[in-house]
């Protein structure tokens, strides 16, 4: 079964194997608001555990968003250069940003699971 | 509108509770804590305000009236505006210059009868009223409004809603004034506003505020919009927010805003800055604001180096970001003029990456106001 991670910046990774799936949470997505742009990385890139990987935007700001694992990326959702608003819509699920090949599964230790990050965002107000 | 960074605490304006029952993001804005957005968020808000009518709260900007027979003459010194042409129950778009024709703050200005009625952007107005006081205190009487809040409804149901209210409103065309009641609320009305629609900007006493608005929220076409919206609007509208697109180093004449300095003040000059301001309109600007349409889905936010094909610097985006009727990203910018005309290819520099875009006509979305 696939385990979920999630960093203080508010992105998630969802690990199947070696490989993680990136994106950021719907928290996240609630304090940006409506997502206008995203870019993500190239596939082949390699990203270290904190590097910024990808950049959301919405019609205020753009954001960083980082890397919460070191690896090299696999994939990029596509999807989202035409319909930046999944990332609103679905933030957990269709909105996801980047694939990663993971170069140090240690790392995902020093992230948070579901419910230490629930109780992360509550105490954020 | 430049965001002051100050420690003092943050002032509410009447509406401020309203805000908070109404779900309202509230934020620091120019001294103020301010709606930047409601839960229904900034695209919706945007697109409301383009189909339907916007209530938007812009209470934190300076009223000031100037009264005194020697008003218009006075003000004319100190801004390049055609005052003492200004006809009764008329508005006029004018700015304040230095003596280097630098843009000290952009306002409008309305001929209410025995008195003129400024209002001017809330970072500003401290200086603003300082400034008059100590150029023009001596020949007139300057007074500011802290007792009156400002409401703008703005969109293409606004008439409609506003003449529900109060019926007189309906004579009412682009850019003027009127004294009328609004479900028997005094309100000082101009037909105005800062996002490119048919609109009303309305003053009225800071203890009817909230009823005042209550009642526009009751119709059926108007919601509430933050200064996020507001924001995407005026930049669709291509419409300059001052400390962005203008401030003390731009001109009037560099900010393509000649437009609002009529023949007698071109010819007579009598306010700062005047020689500079003719001479520019002689031999053109240096350098011009302009409209850029990036080509790609990024967008170029303000300070994002404008180069052009060999990488050299031609200056920077003043506003950019998203617009939500263009559909697409948006930004205006300062170039030099030979690179100023509509067409010309420019690139952005958005993270390090040069992204290509043209030189277009303003504004993105084409005004709709109501001339009759």
């Amino acid at each position: 079964m696939a385990e979920i991670r999630f960093t203080k910046e508010h992105e998630w990774i969802r690990i199947e194997g070696d490989t993680g799936t990136v994106g950021i949470s719907d928290y996240a997505q609630g304090q940006l608001g409506d997502v206008v742009f995203v870019e993500v990385p190239e596939v082949g890139k390699k990203v270290s555990k904190g590097a910024q990987a990808a950049v959301v935007e919405s019609v205020k700001a753009a954001s960083e968003v980082y890397a919460p694992v070191s690896g090299e990326v696999t994939a990029a959702n596509a999807a989202l250069a035409g319909n930046p608003g999944l990332v609103n819509a679905s933030a957990m699920g269709d909105g996801w940003f980047f694939k990663l090949k993971l170069s140090n599964k240690a790392e995902l230790g020093e992230l948070m699971d579901e419910a230490a990050y629930k109780a992360y965002v509550a105490g954020l107000g | 509108m430049a965001e002051t960074v100050s420690t003092a605490p943050l002032k509410h304006t009447p509406l401020h509770d309203l805000h908070r029952e109404l779900g309202a993001k509230l934020v620091p804005f120019a001294g103020y804590e301010m709606p930047v957005q409601y839960p229904s968020g900034i695209l919706a808000e945007h697109q409301h305000c383009r189909a339907q009518a916007a209530l938007f709260d812009v209470s934190h900007m300076g009223q000031v009236t100037i009264t005194g027979p020697d008003r218009a003459a006075a003000l004319e010194s100190l801004v390049p505006g055609d005052i003492a042409g200004l006809a009764a129950n008329r508005t006029r778009y004018t700015m304040f210059t230095d003596d280097q024709a630098g843009i000290l703050d952009d306002l409008m200005v309305t001929n209410a009868g025995e008195r003129l009625f400024l209002v001017v952007n809330a970072a500003c107005k401290a200086e603003d009223i300082a400034h008059l006081q100590h150029r023009i205190g001596n020949r007139v009487t300057i007074r500011e409004h802290t007792d009156r809040a400002l409401l703008a409804l703005q969109g293409p149901k606004a008439a409609e809603v506003i003449s529900r209210l109060g019926p007189e409103t309906l004579a009412m065309k682009f850019m003027s004034f009127a004294r009328a009641s609004l479900g028997g609320i005094e309100c000082w009305l101009t037909r105005s506003g800062y996002t490119g629609e048919d609109g009303f900007e309305i003053s009225c006493p800071d203890d009817q505020a909230e009823k005042l608005a209550r009642l526009l929220l009751a119709e059926p076409e108007v919601k509430p919009v933050g200064l996020g919206a507001r924001d995407s609007l005026r930049l669709e509208a291509g419409l300059c927010l001052y400390g962005h697109d203008i401030d003390r180093t731009t001109t009037p004449i560099e900010a393509d805003l000649g437009w609002a300095i009529g023949k007698r003040r071109r010819e007579q000059g009598g306010y700062p800055g005047a020689d500079i301001v003719r001479s520019e309109l002689a031999s053109g600007p240096k350098r011009k604001r302009v409209g850029l349409q990036p080509e790609g889905r990024a967008p170029a936010r303000e300070q994002t180096p404008i180069v052009d094909a060999q990488g050299t610097a031609l200056g920077s985006v003043t506003s950019g970001g998203y617009g939500p009727t263009a559909g697409k990203p948006i930004a205006m910018g300062y170039v030099p003029a030979a690179s100023a005309k509509p067409g010309a290819a420019v690139n952005l520099v958005v993270r390090g990456k040069p992204l290509p875009a043209s030189v277009v006509t303003l504004p993105f979305i084409a005004h709709r106001y109501y001339r009759g």
